[in-house]
């Protein structure tokens, strides 16, 4: 782990105890520039402080996370999300990456695995968790109904990325899958954020549909 | 004017009352239509939840004096009519507008009850209601008198007509004057009948809206309370304050967002569910932490029972053994095969050189698949953390 200079992170979550908690973790690796509690707050004072990297809750009144990246996106687009919740809900997590951010994390996450996961998105990496690497496998498994059209760019994973997917899910660290596939932790790196590129601009209707189709299955 | 429509119309439209009751007055006199349509809109409309300043108003007239009024006002209107039909049509016989005019008296008295009745409940308790027409009956002898009279006066009514006419002798029937009682019956207790099913449909509402509320509060109650009571006590044990914690977490969340998924799916028969409630037993049990992945999902027939066994043996041992917190169970249904990965980064060992008690968890696990057209590998060093593979072909049709 590299805390190189000071990254600057904003903490948004409704939940004041989770708030608290977070910024005792974190203090010791970064330099907590702000909090906020709901969307307009939020929103507020990410333009006021312009963080590197700002923590958001997918739960928020007022709009959820996704309201949140949005409009912080039309005026500063360089700040990076990461989201973090306890939300199961994969429609949820599945529309705040849509809306830009750059991974997602469970709030059980460990505080040194949640300090990499923050230096990862500054330098520009997705962050995976184990939960939603299986969102997306299944967001993306079986094949398109015929007559879709296809961009295969887009609408479709590498059976490589694939592979990496599967070892994120099984609980792997990017350390831990480069060694088992013999390759770098920047390739892997670059997998996983092709994966999350895909996520977002797929326009495979599964992504929209699935996951209200999931729940009636 | 009678029922206070004209106002409530006028409000609704946000025009002068004034003038909703002048063009009720003019297509009064134009066919009676204006009447029915009084009477219909009385009926029908819903009335307001008189609270706070709006009964102000209605409220100011005493009860008796407006039921007379009504019904005097109700009376006019109908032998305006009838007088104005009768001119229009000069065979309009006068032993017909005299008879309709008692009767509409009548109405008016028996109806003007309704009203007050109402709104005297709606002001003094706006949650109970009556079941009944009797009970909206009780309110003294002057009410009882009034209905009975105007009852009288109605019956009256509709007797005279038939008797003035010639349609009794003529026909000398007794369906007439029954279906003349009904259709005054009807008359009189349409709105009484029309306010009941309103008012039990607003009441069946908000029973639906509390008992929704107690399940919720009792649930709440039973699982998350407690967890929070036994988390205080067993602060000075943060293992086991984690444990308890993880699962009220996995519970409350399952209670919270797979509700509709196993309104759907045979809840108990899922692969994911099992694996779930594997994990969850093993967190409650055992203090490590159980994290499960499942991608794609189907139904659990004998075989697929074997490998949630297997599986379960495997977070058992990595819970047991492995000296990790953390134990990541992955399962992937596709393909028409069951993947399953159980991986813990804990002190691993050397599956050439393990013990005789570990020798035979080991092989139950890889027997148990075997028996059920599957395979179970485990791969470990010391140091290295462990991870078993589960693979299994399915049989039936998945659910992706």
């Amino acid at each position: 782990m590299t805390p190189t200079g000071q990254t600057r992170v904003f903490l948004v979550d409704d939940h004041r105890l989770f708030l608290s908690g977070v910024r005792t973790e974190l203090a010791g690796h970064f330099d907590i520039v702000g909090e906020a509690v709901d969307v307009e707050s939020a929103v507020e004072g990410i333009r006021s402080t312009e963080p590197d990297v700002v923590l958001l809750d997918v739960h928020l009144p007022g709009g959820g996370g996704r309201a949140v990246i949005e409009a912080v996106h039309r005026t500063h687009p360089r700040v990076v999300f990461l989201a973090l919740s306890v939300s199961d809900a994969a429609e949820d997590v599945i529309a705040v990456i849509r809306a830009g951010a750059r991974g997602y994390v469970t709030k059980t996450i460990a505080a040194d695995d949640l300090a990499r996961a923050v230096e990862r998105v500054r330098e520009g990496d997705a962050v995976f968790s184990p939960r939603l690497a299986g969102f997306v496998l299944d967001a993306f498994a079986g094949d398109l109904p015929p007559g879709t059209s296809l961009d295969p760019e887009l609408d479709q994973i590498t059976p490589r990325e694939r592979e990496v997917l599967r070892l994120l899910a099984r609980g792997y660290t990017y350390k831990e899958i480069a060694r088992r596939l013999q390759v770098s932790i920047k390739t892997i790196e670059t997998h996983v954020s092709s994966v999350l590129r895909k996520l977002q601009l797929s326009s495979r209707h599964e992504l929209t549909r699935w996951a209200t189709d999931r729940r009636l299955v | 004017m009678v029922a206070g429509v004209c106002a409530g119309v006028g409000r609704w439209l946000g025009v002068d009352p004034i003038v909703v009751r002048l063009a009720a007055c003019i297509l009064a006199l134009a066919n009676g239509a204006g009447v029915l349509l009084y009477l219909v809109a009385w009926a029908v409309l819903p009335e307001e939840p008189t609270t706070g300043d709006h009964d102000a108003a209605p409220e100011a007239i005493p009860g008796t004096r407006r039921g007379s009024q009504l019904a005097l006002a109700v009376g006019c209107i109908t032998l305006g009519c009838l007088l104005l039909v009768r001119w229009i049509a000069p065979f309009f016989p006068d032993r017909i507008v005299w008879p309709a005019v008692v009767a509409a008296i009548g109405i008016g008295l028996v109806l003007a009850r309704a009203g007050d009745s109402d709104r005297a409940r709606w002001r003094e308790a706006m949650t109970r209601l009556p079941t009944n027409p009797v009970e909206a009956l009780r309110g003294g002898w002057m009410v009882w008198a009034r209905v009975l009279v105007g009852a009288g006066l109605l019956i009256a009514g509709i007797g005279s007509f038939l008797a003035s006419t010639d349609t009794l002798a003529a026909v000398g029937s007794v369906g007439i004057a029954v279906l003349a009682t009904v259709l005054g019956g009807a008359l009189l207790f349409s709105p009484w009948v029309a306010r009941l099913v309103r008012q039990l449909r607003e009441e069946r509402r908000e029973r639906i809206r509390n008992e929704e509320r107690a399940d919720m509060a009792a649930h709440l109650h039973d699982s998350v309370l407690q967890t929070l009571a036994l988390i205080q006590r067993h602060a000075d044990a943060p293992q086991q304050a984690r444990s308890l914690a993880r699962r009220q977490e996995r519970e409350l969340r399952a209670w919270l967002y797979d509700g509709r998924r196993s309104a759907f799916a045979d809840a108990p028969g899922n692969l994911a569910m099992a694996l779930d409630r594997v994990a969850d037993e093993v967190e409650a049990d055992h203090g490590a932490a159980v994290d499960v992945v499942a991608v794609g999902d189907c139904q659990v027939d004998e075989h697929v029972d074997a490998l949630v066994a297997a599986v379960r043996e495997a977070v058992l041992n990595a819970a047991r053994h492995s000296g990790a917190d953390e134990v990541s169970v992955y399962a992937e249904v596709a393909d028409g095969r069951i993947e399953a990965f159980v991986r813990d980064r804990g002190r691993g060992f050397d599956p050439a050189a393990v013990d005789g008690d570990r020798r035979g968890i080991t092989h139950s696990i890889v027997r148990r698949m075997a028996r059920h057209g599957g395979t179970a590998q485990i791969h470990s060093a010391p140091g290295e953390g462990t991870e078993v593979t589960f693979e299994l072909a399915l049989e039936v049709e998945s659910t992706p």
